[in-house]
């Protein structure tokens, strides 16, 4: 039986076992600490994603790879630790390709639900965009590498009977990642493989045939989920003095699907509201094409696929106060970003020189003077101009856009709450 | 299912793995599966070790495998034209072999040859001082047959700086079997209180009184202990560790033979970076002498004769397996990632059994230590650095070589000793340590100052700082074990980082990003590897404001951020213009 000694989390004393692993004293302790690769029953812990760093006697550890002592100090809380463990987070989303739309695990994704939790709009780090294998080979399996955060619980956990391990670490440095062993994959019972599916904490382990989804409400990381405190009250939306002028707002699509636009026109009768706040100038919702004069507020949809895109970008830069970029493909690139792992030449070629019917089977590649060109790849806003807000989504949903663009034009700028920016 | 230390031992499969490589040129999808069935491991877990290892190919590597060296000082000293002398002797491109297979041209991290540079290791043999007329004949000779053995350079000692002797430790005349006198009057206890008075702490980077970490092992239960002498020296700039076992390996010996019995520790390993391969051969030799001797086996002469046995097993290469607990992986077998740090190696080290970890250098000043005693070491030195230090000087000096310095001499001293001339910066103890300004506060080597962990690298007023350490970042981001988040993660972005400011794209904002992404790293990664990968770079930060103002430009009045369209729309054009009039193949 584990004495139970004194220790001190945030400078409050609190009861542990001697020898329990740190965060599950941090957690007993009732504070929230983040983790990702940490698996109760692996020893000695995987300590390989970092996202549970805190101060042990002053020093920066891991605190799943800590045990409990008697009178340790530990500190999780300051503005610094929180920022550096966001920082693993948005580190993780940079290395890797995380398109949440169109992946199984969205909303069971423990990733994904620290990107929440922590309140990760952007990352800070830019994206690696490295061409990563789904690798169909397998039998049972298939392997995203795209979403694989090395966390390595595959390759400590999942051995086939024999003993044999069916995941490793292959390569280092920048290039490593998991490999799966082909032949043991097959050894697999089919209780073994769902298993591989479940402890991956993100969705880099597929089993054919077996779906992940469960049905929203049940997934993990629905509203309800135990140890999130709901977060909820009514925020209190400014409102114009009487008499002061129109707020005017421009907005344009860029590399989107226009999907940000439409969800933006998604508040009904509200916007006969809106209209009496704001004046619309450049815009596709008015037709305006240039911008006839000073704007307040920019909304930007879409990244930048293409030269007329960057150059419409700095105009907006140049002729509002602010820049809202309003979904994922402004944050980051997005689902067009898909096609940033595909060299340009192929991009082109698949849809002019493959795919189209044309008469004289020549291959022709649009080229004009008017005619935009295509960029290497698809670049997130904040990497052509300065962006001052972001509002995460795919779409956003359109009460919220509103609720941000009114405190943006009115009063204090906030930011969303994790309730209400989950679009998993 | 099964845990995984039920499984059968694998601590010679990189001994297996070797002889495979050398014998077939590479690890062949056969000789994959051949080890998988002989360790009853699964092929990927054997794929994961070869893939870990830079030595250890999946496709034939030539029969005669070059490895060119990527460290600054052999770019500086004119390696991209010996690269290019190569390509074209050998038919070979850089990353593969020419297309009879005869010959196979890779880039490798410093192979510890920073003083001789430009220099290559063929069949790991060592070249150096290479020419592009060199590398002609080289190649020619090798071509008609010629042994590499025989065409290899004999690698000069090159000690350019003696203490006098009064003050000498580790360069000194070396009679073998004279610091193990003492053993026959001293028990154990007498060994570590006697190194435990000299202050003499590890010469590996982290400084542990060395005294202090042999008597926890000491203390440790059980009879099963090991001895292992870091010789992994991958530091880029470090060449020290090479010295002491060409000329002096019987020192290191000695050094891990009071360990041993001042543990109590029956087995000692040598882990020798397999850059160094051409020096198994005089250090097997050497061991074999203290075999023949009696100073090694069973009965050692002692006051309480003991046994102790040293074995050199190679490495693959791999920087990060100078990780002590990276090492201990390795020799076990395993991929060389460092431990998650839940005992330290004298609690649980090598097979989870006590383990002491010394550098190369510190074994051989332990042996001096109980050879000229604990008052006269002490009495040199500092008061928080006592003894001294060997310093492996390369880059713009007329005299690079391997010095043996007081603790407490000035950097300007050093500089002055190895002539080097118009000096904009030093890095201190290699792309880990400290890019510093030599004429800022005038340094000294010391515990607060210039904590030296072993290299000190020149560079001149017409080197470009900036692409010294876009070297440094591709250097960690290739050798980063991979394990950890930020350090795998990190070193990539901070390459990416570099290019932007080499492109002239820097802003005063990245200046901010560059010290709080840093900072990141450090407080997370689990070694060292990831903490320190970006302390060049700040430290250049910090002491040439003026060069770097340029890089980091204000930020744009508009917002606008700097970004080339031109560039990013080049690959558009140049597709238009090569499809225009190609007809459509289906
Ligand atoms: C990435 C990394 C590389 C290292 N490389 C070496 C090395 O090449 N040689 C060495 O002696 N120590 C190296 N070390 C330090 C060792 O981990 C260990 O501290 C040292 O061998 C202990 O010996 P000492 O106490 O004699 O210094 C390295 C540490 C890190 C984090
Ligand atoms: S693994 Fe998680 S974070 Fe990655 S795409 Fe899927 S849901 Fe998103
Ligand atoms: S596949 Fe999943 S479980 Fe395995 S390392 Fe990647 S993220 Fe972790
Ligand atoms: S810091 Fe780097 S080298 Fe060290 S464990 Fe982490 S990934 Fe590996
Ligand atoms: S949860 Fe602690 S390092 Fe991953």
């Amino acid at each position: 039986m584990a004495k139970a000694v004194s220790i001190q989390i945030d400078g409050i004393e609190v009861q542990a076992e001697e020898g329990q692993n740190l965060v599950d004293a941090i957690r007993g302790a009732g504070v929230f600490i983040p983790s990702l690769c940490y698996y109760e029953h692996i020893q000695p812990p995987l300590g390989t994603c970092r996202v549970c760093t805190v101060l042990v006697n002053g020093k920066p550890t891991a605190s799943c790879t800590a045990t409990v002592r008697p009178g340790m100090k530990v500190v999780t809380q300051t503005k610094e630790l929180e920022d550096v463990r966001k920082g693993m987070v948005e580190m993780l989303f940079a290395e890797g390709n995380h398109f949440c739309p169109a992946c199984e695990k969205s909303g069971d994704c423990d990733l994904q639900g620290l990107g929440y939790r922590l309140g990760v709009t952007a990352t800070r780090f830019p994206h690696l965009f490295v061409n990563r294998l789904i690798d169909y080979r397998p039998e049972r399996m298939v392997i995203d590498h795209n979403r694989c955060i090395r966390c390595r619980r595959c390759v400590e956990e999942v051995r086939t009977d024999a003993g044999k391990a069916v995941f490793s670490f292959v390569n280092r440095g920048k290039d490593t990642e998991v490999a799966i062993d082909y032949k043991a994959e097959t050894e697999l019972t089919e209780a073994q493989a769902l298993q591989a599916m479940h402890l991956c904490p993100v969705g880099a382990i597929l089993v054919r045939g077996k779906s992940l989804a469960r049905p929203v409400g049940e997934r993990k990381y629905d509203q309800t989920e135990q140890g999130w405190e709901k977060e909820e009250g009514a925020i209190e939306v400014p409102t114009p003095k009487p008499g002061a002028p129109k707020k005017v707002v421009a907005t344009t699509s860029l590399a989107g699907c226009f999907g940000c636009h439409m969800s933006l026109l998604d508040i009904d009768e509200e916007l006969l509201d809106v209209v009496e706040l704001v004046d619309f100038n450049k815009s596709p919702l008015t037709d305006i094409k240039e911008f006839s004069r000073r704007c307040d507020v920019g909304i930007i949809e879409g990244g930048c696929c293409n030269s007329e895109n960057v150059e419409v970008l700095r105009a907006f830069r140049e002729h509002c106060d602010m820049l809202i970029g309003v979904g994922e493909c402004a944050i980051w690139g997005g689902l067009p970003a898909m096609r940033n792992f595909i060299p340009i030449e192929e991009c082109l070629l698949e849809a002019y020189g493959r795919t189209t019917e044309l008469e004289d089977s020549k291959v022709v590649i649009p080229k004009h003077e008017d005619l935009p060109e295509l960029l290497d790849r698809v670049y997130g806003c904040q990497e052509i101009v300065r962006m001052d807000y972001f509002i995460p989504g795919c779409p956003p949903d359109a009460r919220h856009i509103w609720k941000v663009l009114k405190h943006a034009l009115f009063g204090q700028p906030y930011a969303l709450t994790h309730e209400e920016f989950k679009y998993d | 299912m099964k845990p995984a230390t039920d499984l059968p031992d694998r601590r010679t499969l990189l001994n297996d793995l070797w002889a495979i490589q050398l014998e077939k040129r590479h690890i062949s999808d056969q000789g994959i599966k051949t080890l998988a069935a002989r360790y009853q491991l699964s092929e990927v877990e054997i794929e994961g070790v070869v893939s870990f290892y830079h030595f250890f190919h999946r496709q034939p590597a030539g029969q005669y495998t070059i490895y060119v060296n990527n460290s600054v000082t052999a770019m500086h000293s004119g390696m991209p034209a010996i690269i290019s002398a190569f390509e074209e002797a050998t038919g070979a491109r850089i990353g593969q072999t020419d297309p009879t297979g005869t010959f196979g041209l890779y880039e490798t991290s410093c192979i510890g040859l920073s003083d001789l540079e430009p220099a290559c290791l063929i069949n790991f043999q060592p070249f150096t001082h290479l020419t592009p007329q060199k590398v002609k004949a080289l190649v020619w000779q090798l071509r008609r047959g010629v042994p590499v053995e025989q065409l290899a350079n004999p690698i000069p000692q090159h000690l350019r700086y003696q203490l006098p002797p009064d003050r000498a430790v580790l360069l000194r005349p070396f009679v073998p079997g004279e610091t193990l006198k003492p053993l026959l009057q001293l028990d154990p206890e007498e060994v570590l209180s006697t190194l435990e008075a000299s202050g003499l702490r590890g010469m590996g980077g982290a400084f542990f009184p060395v005294g202090k970490k042999w008597r926890l092992c000491r203390e440790q239960p059980g009879n099963e202990k090991y001895i292992l002498c870091n010789a992994d020296e991958g530091e880029p700039g470090t060449f020290k560790d090479r010295m002491l076992l060409q000329y002096l390996p019987g020192l290191v010996i000695e050094g891990m033979i009071h360990a041993a019995y001042a543990t109590g520790a029956a087995e000692g390993w040598i882990y020798l970076r397999a850059e160094y391969r051409w020096l198994l051969p005089e250090l097997e030799a050497a061991v074999a002498a203290y075999y023949d001797r009696g100073w090694l086996g069973a009965q050692i002469p002692a006051k309480s004769p003991f046994r102790f046995d040293i074995h050199i097993p190679l490495g693959a290469g791999a920087y990060v397996c100078g990780e002590e607990t990276a090492m201990m992986n390795s020799l076990e077998g395993l991929r060389g990632e460092p431990r998650v740090r839940t005992y330290f190696p004298v609690e649980r080290g090598y097979r989870q059994k006590p383990t002491v970890v010394n550098n190369v250098e510190t074994f051989a000043a332990a042996a001096r230590v109980l050879e000229i005693g604990a008052e006269r070491f002490a009495a040199l030195g500092t008061p928080q650095m006592k003894g001294t230090r060997l310093l492996s000087i390369a880059g713009d000096c007329e005299r690079p070589g391997v010095y043996e310095i007081e603790w407490g001499t000035r950097l300007a001293e050093v500089l002055d000793w190895a002539v080097a001339k118009s000096t904009l910066a030093v890095q201190i103890s290699g792309p880990s340590g400290q890019c510093i300004d030599p004429n800022y506060g005038d340094p000294c080597f010391d515990w607060d100052d210039l904590r030296c962990g072993g290299a000190v690298t020149i560079f001149n007023t017409q080197r470009d700082l900036l692409q010294i350490l876009r070297n440094f970042s591709s250097f960690f981001a290739e050798e980063s074990c991979g394990v950890c988040t930020p350090c795998r993660a990190g070193n990539f972005i901070f390459t990416r980082k570099l290019d932007k400011l080499a492109k002239g794209l820097g802003r005063a904002d990245d200046y901010v990003e560059i010290q709080n992404w840093s900072n990141i790293m450090r407080q997370t990664s689990r070694c060292g590897l990831g903490r320190a990968a970006t302390h060049a770079l700040l430290t250049a930060m910090e002491h040439f404001p003026g060069y770097f103002s340029w890089y980091f430009s204000p930020n744009g009045a508009a917002g606008a951020q700097p970004f080339d369209l031109e560039a990013a729309v080049s690959d558009y054009r140049e597709t238009v213009n090569k499809t225009l009039g190609t007809t459509k193949t289906n």
